[in-house]
């Protein structure tokens, strides 16, 4: 296979495999209108709990799924700084986050960087067994989760509670007045998002057969610019599900778009500034458009002169100066 | 019957901006009551409001709701009994969401919500009934997001989720206030329409007097945190404008003061 179609197949493995965290991070970011900062610590504990739980031994699907819960519970952790003690969403999610660098460690023995090379893990089972490359089995289980975690949002974010923490990013006041605790909704949502996101940082390190206590740095501005991505390319999408999957085309996209980067000679280093000034101008771009148009828009004379000076001939005669400046 | 018993509320203790915005609030309604409230400027009517709906913890005192003391429930377990609608249009539904997700959203107030779907088919037709009698042609839009409609529509919408199902007490917070004079009388010509068809218990703020005297069966009118004149009845049909004047002066010893409530005479 070609050098070019390797380095594509890698990154789509990536992107999907990332995608499930770009799905968590859709959950707050885009229906409860919170950047959750947990995401960092999340995705790394996801995959610390994971590599470590099959390196002593449990069987690989129960220690992807014990990297899930990992993440639940770091979100829930956040979720009742913000609700029950009232500290800033964003300041929530960053006290998690500084604090599962040291817990993370912990996991990993002290040590920075565990290698999976020889252990089993969901990916591997797939290379063994029907003898694809370890990119293919990625992207092979990767599209496989991503389609499950794109259902069960969809059937979630439908039902009495999904309706209800949907109308807590949209309308607290409303959803109080309808006797809802909007508490519940947040911790709920928090939890879920940061529970994907833990799965993301397992089925991440089981592909790279490796778990490091920095692969979820940046991980928030990495799901935020998926979103971005993905809205862009599929700007017109309105049903949920669809929206969901745009999100993790954005993921897809964004890792090509990184690989192909550093084929060309980038430093991978550089990669976190690229997407951190890929968000911020994303974000930039409606408002300094908003200001460009009312700035464009404005001129000082009688904007209506000809319907006022119909509605009134000589009220015009007093004033020969209206249509300057239009 | 609601009774609220001895209900004080100082807000910013301790400061400069210490303002008792109720002061031993002492009033029953009782069933199928239709209320109107006016008073000053910072009279503390819709303080009042909030302390019945929970929205924060009060100083001292109890509300009862059918005999429940409900003094220290927040405002989300209070919503079973309690049904709502905002001085603003933009905040009584969800923008984002259907019509009918929001109404939805609304007819399982006060009821613990769980996996089921949230959307039923068999609802549906509750919702475009209940939408026809608005007669704002809303009942062909049940999927349209709520972000789609004026203010004036918007605020119908509230209602009619605030009415879905029948709260014990209805509470409109100069709830035509923020829409113009056209589209708050067709908002006020549906709420007597649902309140008095539906023999609702409700109170009412309004910042127009003549609206206060000719809607419901009874009228308080408020002064400094607490109630200074409560009407029903015959006596309160005969009543004009400038008795409620002439009383709010004998009662309070200071003129009204309620800017648009002058201009709105």
């Amino acid at each position: 296979m070609s050098g070019l179609l390797l380095v594509t197949q890698g990154a789509v493995s990536q992107g999907v495999l990332w995608g499930i965290m770009v799905l968590g991070v859709y959950i707050t970011y885009k229906l409860l209108d919170i950047p959750d900062l947990t995401a960092d610590g999340s995705f790394t504990l996801g995959g610390c709990v994971c590599t470590v739980a099959i390196l002593s031994g449990v069987d690989p699907i129960l220690a992807t799924v014990m990297g899930l819960f990992a993440g639940l519970l770091a979100g829930a952790v956040t979720g009742i700084l913000h609700t029950v003690f009232e500290i800033p969403a964003i300041l929530a999610g960053i006290l998690t986050q500084i604090g599962l660098w040291s817990v993370n460690l912990r996991i990993m023995g002290g040590k920075s960087n565990n290698p999976l090379l020889k252990s089993d893990s969901t990916i591997s089972f797939f290379v063994d067994n029907f003898g694809v490359s370890q990119s293919q089995a990625a992207l092979i289980v990767g599209i496989i989760l991503v389609l499950i975690v794109i259902a069960v949002l969809y059937w979630f974010f439908g039902t009495e509670i999904g309706a209800a923490l949907r109308a807590t990013g949209d309308n607290a006041d409303m959803i109080r007045a309808q006797g809802v605790n909007i508490n519940h909704t947040k911790l709920i949502a928090l939890s879920l998002s940061n529970g994907l996101i833990g799965l993301s940082g397992a089925m991440v390190a089981q592909m790279q057969k490796y778990a490091d206590t920095n692969m979820g740095r940046g991980a928030i501005v990495i799901g935020l610019a998926a979103i971005v991505i993905g809205e862009v390319l599929m700007n017109r999408v309105k049903n949920f599900g669809l929206k969901l999957f745009s999100a993790v085309v954005g993921a897809i996209i964004y890792f090509l778009i990184r690989a192909y980067a550093i084929q060309l000679g980038l430093n991978v280093n550089d990669m976190q500034l690229i997407s951190a000034l890929l968000v911020a101008i994303a974000l930039a771009i409606p408002v300094a458009m908003r200001k460009w148009r009312e700035k464009a828009a404005y001129t000082e004379g009688d904007l209506y002169a000809d319907e006022h000076a119909a509605a009134n001939p000589s009220a015009n005669a007093l004033n020969p100066q209206n249509k300057e400046g239009r | 019957m609601i009774s609220i018993k001895n209900v004080s509320k100082t807000f910013n203790k301790g400061t400069v901006n210490e303002k008792r915005a109720l002061d031993n609030l002492n009033f029953e309604i009782n069933d199928g009551d239709f209320i109107t409230v006016i008073g000053g400027n910072g009279a503390g009517k819709s303080t009042m409001l909030n302390a019945i709906a929970g929205v924060f913890p009060v100083d001292c005192g109890k509300v009862e709701i059918d005999g429940v003391n409900v003094t220290r429930d927040p405002e989300f377990k209070r919503a079973k009994y309690i049904g709502r609608v905002f001085q603003d249009p933009m905040k009584g539904t969800a923008a984002g969401m259907q019509i009918e997700e929001n109404l939805s959203l609304a007819y399982r107030r006060g009821k613990t919500r769980g996996l089921g779907w949230q959307v039923h088919a068999q609802e549906r037709e509750i919702y475009k009934r209940e939408l026809a009698r608005l007669g704002l042609g809303l009942e062909e839009r049940l999927s349209d997001k709520v972000g789609l409609l004026s203010g004036g529509q918007r605020q119908a919408v509230t209602l009619l989720m605030a009415t879905l199902k029948r709260p014990k007490l209805l509470l409109l917070d100069e709830h035509t206030a923020a829409l113009d004079p056209a589209t708050a009388a067709t908002v006020l010509r549906l709420t007597r329409e649902i309140v008095e068809g539906e023999k609702l218990t409700a109170l009412m703020v309004t910042h127009n007097m003549k609206d206060a005297i000719a809607i419901g069966n009874r009228l308080i009118m408020m002064d400094r945190g607490t109630i200074i004149y409560d009407v029903s009845g015959e006596e309160k049909a005969r009543l004009t404008v400038d008795d409620l004047l002439k009383k709010f002066e004998e009662a309070s010893g200071t003129e009204f003061a309620n800017d648009r409530m002058m201009l709105s005479r």
